[in-house]
């Protein structure tokens, strides 16, 4: 029997102005993509705390995606810059304890942008599907028992 | 004699600092003896795990625990006394959230087998010895303790009723919270027994933070020295304040060393590194990603600096380097 192939549990937090509205348009407009991501709606991606994506992979998410509306957009003038910012520091802390950087993403997507958001969720679904699953409690689990 | 309540004093992964704070009473340990009988003091008297075995569930009124769990030895001890006393109090950071010993989970135990009985240039070991769990010695055969693949917090191990914070918690604390446990007014279960507060709230540079608090660059206090009158953050060092309890008395400001963040998070924080990793990041002076990118470069060490004393207590819990299955 062939082996089934590993869904990636995605969650994406969407910025409620842009992101969530591209999204909705990618599905108005019936564009085509993979159902992997689980969406969270925000007010603003600055609202996104760097906790919200480390509870995510602690509770079994395979990847994470932050997406906001473009630098300049943001409906409360510099959300998106306090995520643009805090990015790099969250990658930097997600590396150290082995969690590849590919399974965050930032991505700035406006409420015209349905046919980006389409290609971010599956690019995304591609490239964690190639990674393979995070289980990080698991992991966590399999290294505490080693001896 | 009966009548006065029984408390047992003990501790695990420590480095004794939580014992010279029993000690630091000073005077007042004296108040303390008068009103309680010590049943167990491993640091000062000499007791065997059989001697606490014999007592009835319920003997002690209170047991203090300091010290991580990270030897098969120290949950033996913990669980026993968890059987025999009525409340337990994790003491100290070690206690509470893993403290120090806990960054010990950004490595792996064959990595600090290998470093101290091997790779250290001061180690003589020709033959290569690694601690055994079991020996023979004349004639006898003993079980050793196993040192685990990882350092846990005592409630990881054991319920427990408080947490007294702090590397160490201050005397102020602990004697505020024996009294009230003597006089049995007591928080709900599980409180931590210091204010509710962020250590901003408290610290005598609070004043000095501007209304703009901005960070161009990550300093450390290893290559250059903060000036002790401004804010720390304000002049680009890690300070845990934000993200850290109050109650400790600002003893690490006052000595011109930024918050380490020993008293664990701010009540009601998931996650102590990524709550600091957030207030520094909206802080950032940066327009751009790029300007993003090399500020975080000037960040050093990010579990050692967010998750100093909390890493076992965090989130993810440890670092996983291999990757498995």
């Amino acid at each position: 029997m062939a082996e089934e192939q590993f869904e990636p549990k995605i969650v994406a937090f969407l910025c409620r102005w842009c992101s969530y509205t591209g999204a909705d348009l990618a599905g108005t407009s019936r564009r085509q993509y993979p159902p992997n991501l689980t969406a969270i709606r925000v007010m603003c991606s600055g609202r996104v705390d760097p906790t919200f994506v480390v509870k995510a992979f602690a509770d079994g998410a395979d990847g994470v995606l932050i997406a906001g509306c473009h630098p300049g957009d943001c409906h409360y003038t510099n959300g998106n810059l306090k995520a643009m910012r805090r990015f790099p520091l969250l990658i930097k802390l997600l590396e150290r304890f082995g969690i590849e950087s590919e399974r965050v993403r930032l991505e700035w997507i406006s409420a015209s942008e349905g046919e980006l958001f389409a290609a971010v969720a599956k690019e995304m679904t591609d490239t964690i599907r190639a990674l393979g699953p995070l289980h990080w409690n698991e992991r966590v689990a399999r290294l505490n028992q080693a001896m | 004699m009966p009548g006065k309540p029984k408390v047992a004093f003990y501790w695990c992964a420590s480095c004794g600092g939580c014992e010279e704070t029993v000690v630091d009473l000073a005077e007042d340990i004296l108040k303390v003896v008068e009103a309680v009988d010590i049943a167990l003091w491993p640091v000062a008297l000499d007791f065997k795990f059989k001697d606490v075995m014999a007592w009835p569930p319920g003997h002690v009124a209170v047991a203090f625990i300091n010290g991580a769990v990270r030897l098969s030895e120290q949950e033996d001890w913990v669980k026993l006394l968890r059987q025999k006393c009525s409340l337990v109090v994790a003491f100290g950071s070690c206690a509470h959230l893993g403290g120090i010993p806990g960054l010990a989970n950004d490595t792996t135990r064959e990595e600090i087998l290998a470093n101290k009985y091997h790779r250290s240039p001061t180690v003589d070991n020709p033959r290569g010895s690694r601690p055994e769990t079991q020996t023979q010695s004349n004639g006898y055969h003993l079980d050793l303790p196993v040192f685990w693949n990882e350092v846990k917090p005592l409630d990881a191990v054991i319920e427990v009723d408080y947490y007294l914070p702090g590397c160490p918690p201050p005397s102020k604390l602990v004697a505020e919270a024996v009294g009230a446990i003597l006089k049995g007014e007591l928080p709900p279960k599980g409180s931590v027994l210091a204010p509710d507060k962020s250590c901003c709230e408290a610290c005598p540079l609070n004043e000095t933070k501007p209304e703009t608090l901005t960070i161009k660059e990550f300093k450390r206090v290893a290559t250059s020295t903060p000036d002790p009158k401004t804010c720390f953050l304000a002049q680009g060092y890690i300070c845990m304040g934000p993200a850290t309890r109050s109650g400790c008395g600002e003893r690490c400001i006052r000595g011109n060393m930024p918050c380490r963040g020993c008293f664990g998070p701010t009540p009601g924080a998931l996650d102590m590194g990524t709550k600091m990793l957030s207030a520094l990041g909206s802080l950032g002076e940066a327009e751009t990603a790029e300007q993003a990118r090399a500020l975080a470069d000037t960040l050093v060490d990010p579990i050692g600096t967010l998750y100093r004393f909390s890493l076992p207590a965090s989130l993810l819990k440890r670092r996983v380097v291999k990757k498995e299955g």
